[in-house]
C-alpha cells in the first residue's frame, strides 16, 4: 500500500527518512527515558512528513519536539499514533509552521516544495530526508536524525538493536514466491523497501522475476499468468475506492482461494524505521505458513 | 447500403478478436482460444475468461451504446454537436456512479452503481432537453453542455475529495476519462441488463427521428407522438450512458465522431444511423482500448484519451462549420 | 363527406385571443384560400383545426387520434425544414410514414412517384435536399405532402418564395388534387394567386372570420380596405378572377 499511496501523490505519505529505534519485539516507551539533548542542539522541532514524525519521536528529547503531522496521529499510517496523539498536529502550511517559530523544520524529499522553499524563504532551517529503500537505509537515518536533534548516543542504542534484531529475522534461502499488489495493481520490487521486507522474510518476489525494480503498475493479466504461492494485497482504507477494488478482481480472488493470503500493514511498511521488522515479522510468519500448507 | 452493415459487422468482429489476443501476458493466439473455450483453470484460462473477454465485450457494448445515444440524441435534436459526454450526460452519470460508491450503497446492493448511475444520467438528459430543446440552436446545447458537465464534474471531485479514502481524490480522472482496465464479468453483469433495455428502447425510434427531420409541427402531424418518443429517447440514453459509466466512466466523442463519419454512408437517414452508429461505436471504442493497450501498456492510458484526440478536432471542424448557425 | 369542419373554434395564446369563433366545412373538391393580414392567425387557426395548438370549440381532425389523423390530412408547416441532407426521393417517401409497415409497399412507391411528377421533382430525386434552392426545396416538401395521400392538405404559405412559374404550377397542382375528390386549404399572402386559383378564399381578420365565399366575393373593395387597407383592382375575366392590389389607404 506504501507504494500505491506514493505512486498516487500521496506525498505526505511518502516514504519518509529511516529513523530510530525500538526493538521489532519491545515496545518503543522501553527507550524513551529522558536523556537530556546537547546544548546545541534544536529546541522547538516541527515535523512535515510521516516518516521524520515516527524518527524524531523516536529520538527527540521530551518537549524538543513542537509537532507532528496529522498522518502521524492516524493508526492506519502510522506506527506511532498513540504517541503522536500527545503532540499538536498540523497540516503542512508554511503559515502554521512558522507561527510555531521552530529552530528546525523536518521534511521528506517528496513534501511540497512550495511548502519548504517558502519556510526558507523566512529564513528557518529546513532538513530533508530522502525515503528508504531497503533495509539497510534504516540505520543511515536513524543517525542522522540523531544528530539532527542532538541525541546521537540513543541513536547509536537504536541502530545497534535495529541491526540485531534483523539479523535474527533474515531468512535468505529461497522461498516462496509471493506476489505484492496494491490499489491501482501496483507492485513492488527488491529496489524498495517493501521488496526488501518481503525478501528478508525469505520470500521470493514474482515482480523482481519480471524486471520491476521499485514501484510499478503489475498488469493484472500477469499476475494471473506468474502464478504466484501466495498473494499480498493492501488492506483497503475506509470509505471505497476503484483503485482498491482491483483487489477484488475475480482473478485476485480465484488466487487466493483456498490459499494462504497476506496483507500489507500500512504503518509497519510505509516508513523506514525499526518498525519495518514488524512487517518482516508478519511476512516471515507468512512464509512459514505458506511453506506449512504445501 | 448492406455492404456497410457488413462491413462494420466484420469490422467489429475482426476487432473484438484482436482484443481478445492482445494484452501485456503474450499468449500465443490458439492457446489463447484454448483457454477462452476449452474448459480448464490454469492461468491462460483465468487471463482470457476473467480479464480478456470482459473488457472486449464490455468495449464493444459500451461503444455500441455511445454511438446509439448519440445517433438517436443527435436525430432528435437536429443538431450533429449532441453527444452525451460533451453535453454532461456521461458526466452527471459518472457523479451517480460516485455517489453511490462512495455513500457505501453499491457495497450494500450491487445494482445501486447501475442505478444511481442511471438517475444520474437521467437527470443530466432532462437537464440538456430543457435547456436546450430541439429549438435552442447548437450555441444553447454547447453551452448547456459546458455547464452540466462542469456543475456534474465539480460534484464529483467534491464527493471524492470528502471521501475519508486516500485513493478517492485520484479517481476524478478515471470518471472523467474512462477505463477499461482490469474490469470484471461482475462489471458486465452489472450493465448488461440496463444497456439491451436502453438499446432496445432507442432502437425503437427511428421512423420517429425520421420524421423529425421535417421539424417537430410536421412529424406530429405524421402521426409520431412527440412526447412520448421523447420519453422514450431520455430513458433509452439514461439507460445506456448510466449503465455503461458506471463501469467504465465518462468516455466522450464516441457519440459524436461515430455517427458524424456515418452519416453519408447512410444517406442521412436518422433511423438507419441508429444501428449503423452502434456498430460504428463498437468498432470505435474496441479499437481505442487495443491502442491504449498497444501504445502504453503499462500506464493504463485512459480511453477518453484517445477518443478525445480523434474527436475534439472533429468537434472544432463542426462547430466551424455551424458558426455561422449560432451567431 | 366534410373533410374538415370546425365548430366554434377559438384559440387564446398569452392570454390574448388570437381568434375566436371559427365555425367552417370544407367539401370534397375544394381548393380554399386562407387569407388575411399579418398576425391574423392563419397558421395558428390551422395548427388549431389539427389539434397541435390547446383550443376551444372543435375540430374533426383534433378529435382523431394521431395515426388517425395522419391518414385524414397532411400538413405543411411554413418553416421550412429539412434536418439532414438527405435525398429528395428519401425526403418525400417520409410522406408514407402514416401508412407503411417496415418496407415500402408498391402503394407507397407508387404515391412518392406521382408525388414527385406532379412537383416537377423526377429528374431530381437523388439530389441531396439540404443543398438544393430554397424554391426547390419549399417543391420537395409539397411533395412530402403530396405523398401523405390524404383526403385532406393544409399549407402554410406553400408558394412564398417560389418563381412565378412554379407558383402558377404549384396552385395547379393543389387544382388537381383538389378535383381528383380531396380538398386543400392554403394560406398565402399573393392575393392575386388566390383570387385566380382558389374554388373559395377564407378572409381572416380582427380576431374572427370575416368573410367566405368564393373570391369574387370576398375581395370586394370595401372589405379589402377593411382588412387590409388598400386599394386594388378586381374584375372577373376570361381568365378567372384578376386582382391587383393598387395603393395603400392613408
Amino acid at each position: 500500500m506504501l507504494v500505491a499511496l506514493v505512486v498516487t501523490g500521496a506525498a505526505a505519505l511518502a516514504i519518509g527518512a529511516g529513523s530510530g529505534g525500538l526493538r521489532a519485539s519491545a515496545p518503543e516507551e522501553t527507550l524513551s527515558a529522558p536523556d537530556a539533548p546537547s546544548r546545541d542542539a534544536p529546541k522547538t522541532v516541527v515535523s512535515l512528513n510521516l516518516c521524520t514524525d515516527q524518527l524524531a519521536m523516536m529520538l527527540a528529547a521530551p518537549g524538543q519536539l513542537a509537532a507532528v503531522t496529522a498522518l502521524a496521529a492516524n493508526p492506519r499510517t502510522s506506527a506511532m499514533a498513540e504517541k503522536a496523539a500527545d503532540l499538536p498536529v498540523i497540516h503542512g502550511r508554511a503559515e502554521e509552521v512558522y507561527l510555531m517559530a521552530p529552530d528546525l523544520v523536518l521534511a521528506g524529499r517528496f513534501t511540497d516544495r512550495a511548502t519548504v522553499d517558502m519556510l526558507r524563504r523566512l529564513g528557518l532551517r529546513v532538513e530533508e530526508f530522502n525515503p528508504a529503500y531497503a533495509l539497510s537505509d534504516i540505520p543511515d537515518r536513524l543517525a542522522r536524525m540523531g544528530d539532527l536533534l542532538g541525541r546521537p548516543d540513543r541513536a547509536e542504542a537504536l541502530i545497534d538493536r535495529f541491526n540485531a534484531d534483523l539479523a535474527a529475522l533474515r531468512h535468505d534461502n529461497k522461498g516462496p514466491r509471493a506476489a505484492l499488489y496494491y490499489a491501482n495493481g501496483y507492485t513492488s520490487g527488491d529496489t524498495s523497501l517493501a521488496g526488501q521486507i518481503l525478501r528478508a522474510a525469505g520470500f521470493e518476489n514474482i515482480a523482481t522475476e519480471m524486471g520491476f525494480g521499485a514501484i510499478g503498475a503489475l498488469p493484472l493479466e500477469m499476475l494471473a499468468m506468474a502464478a504466484p504461492d501466495v498473494v499480498v494485497t493492501g488492506n483497503p482504507y475506509p470509505g471505497a475506492s476503484r483503485a482498491e477494488a482491483v483487489m477484488e478482481h475475480p482473478v485476485v480472488t480465484a488466487l487466493k482461494r483456498g490459499r494462504v493470503n497476506g496483507t500489507v500493514t500500512d504503518r509497519d511498511w510505509v516508513c523506514g524505521t525499526p518498525h519495518a521488522l514488524r512487517a518482516v515479522t508478519a511476512m516471515a510468519d507468512l512464509r512459514r505458513r505458506v511453506e506449512a500448507a504445501r | 447500403m448492406t455492404r456497410l452493415f457488413v462491413g462494420l459487422s466484420v469490422g467489429v468482429a475482426a476487432l473484438f478478436v484482436l482484443s481478445l489476443l492482445v494484452g501485456p501476458a503474450s499468449i500465443a493466439p490458439v492457446d489463447s482460444l484454448a483457454g477462452l473455450f476449452g474448459g480448464g483453470e490454469g492461468p491462460v484460462a483465468m487471463v482470457m475468461r476473467e480479464i480478456r473477454l470482459p473488457r472486449a465485450i464490455l468495449a464493444a457494448m459500451i461503444g455500441a451504446s455511445l454511438g446509439l445515444a448519440g445517433a438517436a440524441m443527435q436525430g432528435y435534436l437536429r443538431n450533429p454537436l449532441a453527444e452525451p459526454g460533451l453535453i454532461g450526460v456521461s458526466g452527471s452519470a459518472a457523479l451517480g456512479a460516485v455517489l453511490a460508491i462512495q455513500t457505501g450503497l453499491s457495497a450494500a446492493f450491487a445494482l445501486a452503481l447501475p442505478l444511481m448511475a442511471l438517475a444520474g444520467a437521467l437527470g443530466g438528459v432532462l437537464l440538456v432537453l430543457a435547456l436546450a430543446g430541439p429549438r435552442g440552436g447548437a450555441l444553447v446545447l454547447i453551452l448547456a453542455g459546458i455547464a452540466i458537465s462542469a456543475m456534474a464534474g465539480a460534484l464529483t471531485q467534491l464527493v471524492l475529495n470528502l471521501s475519508q479514502n486516500p485513493f478517492a481524490v485520484n479517481e476524478i480522472v478515471f470518471w472523467m476519462m474512462g477505463s477499461l482496465a482490469d474490469r470484471s464479468m461482475t462489471h458486465l453483469w452489472l450493465a448488461l441488463p440496463f444497456t439491451l433495455l436502453g438499446w432496445v428502447l432507442l432502437a425503437s425510434l427511428g421512423r420517429g427521428l425520421d420524421a423529425l427531420t421535417l421539424g417537430e409541427d410536421a412529424a406530429q402531424a405524421m402521426g409520431i407522438d412527440l412526447p412520448r418518443l421523447r420519453l422514450v429517447l431520455i430513458l433509452g440514453t439514461a439507460c445506456v450512458v448510466g449503465a455503461g459509466t458506471a463501469v467504465a466512466g465518462a468516455i466522450g466523442f464516441v457519440g459524436l465522431v461515430v455517427p458524424h463519419l456515418l452519416r453519408p454512408l447512410v444517406g442521412a437517414q436518422p433511423s438507419r444511423l441508429l444501428p449503423a452508429s452502434a456498430l460504428g461505436g463498437a468498432a470505435m471504442l474496441l479499437a481505442a482500448d487495443l491502442a491504449v493497450r498497444v501504445i502504453l501498456p503499462e500506464r493504463d492510458l485512459k480511453l477518453g484519451v484517445l477518443t478525445a484526440l480523434v474527436g475534439a478536432p472533429l468537434f472544432l471542424h463542426l462547430i466551424y462549420k455551424t458558426r455561422k448557425e449560432m451567431v | 363527406m366534410t373533410l374538415l369542419s370546425l365548430r366554434d373554434l377559438s384559440v387564446t395564446l398569452r392570454d390574448r385571443p388570437v381568434f375566436s369563433g371559427v365555425t367552417l366545412d370544407i367539401e370534397p373538391g375544394e381548393l380554399v384560400g386562407l387569407i388575411g393580414p399579418n398576425g391574423a392567425g392563419k397558421t395558428t387557426l390551422m395548427r388549431a383545426a389539427l389539434g397541435l395548438l390547446p383550443h376551444e370549440g372543435q375540430s374533426c381532425l383534433a378529435e382523431l387520434d394521431p395515426g388517425a389523423r395522419a391518414r385524414a390530412v397532411a400538413w405543411m408547416p411554413q418553416m421550412r425544414e429539412i434536418a439532414w441532407p438527405v435525398t429528395v426521393e428519401a425526403l418525400v417517401t417520409l410522406g408514407r410514414t402514416p401508412h407503411r409497415a417496415r418496407a415500402l409497399s408498391q402503394a407507397d412507391r407508387a404515391a412518392v412517384t406521382r408525388a414527385l411528377d406532379w412537383m416537377d421533382l423526377s429528374d431530381m430525386r437523388n439530389r441531396t435536399a439540404t443543398r438544393l434552392s430554397g424554391g426547390e426545396q419549399a417543391r420537395v416538401l409539397i411533395a412530402r405532402a403530396l405523398a401523405q395521400d390524404t383526403p385532406l392538405l393544409l399549407a402554410d404559405e406553400p408558394v412564398s418564395g417560389l418563381d412565378p412559374a412554379h407558383q402558377i404550377a404549384t396552385m395547379r397542382t393543389f387544382g388537381q388534387v383538389a378535383r381528383s375528390g380531396r380538398a386543400v386549404l392554403v394560406s398565402l399572402h399573393d392575393l392575386g394567386l388566390a383570387a385566380r386559383h382558389c374554388s373559395r378564399l377564407i378572409l381572416l381578420g380582427q380576431g374572427r372570420v370575416v368573410a367566405d365565399g368564393p373570391p369574387g366575393q370576398v375581395l370586394t373593395p370595401e372589405l379589402v380596405a377593411q382588412v387590409f387597407g388598400i386599394t386594388a383592382f378586381s374584375a372577373a375575366t376570361e381568365h378567372g378572377h384578376v386582382f391587383q392590389p393598387l395603393e395603400v389607404l392613408e
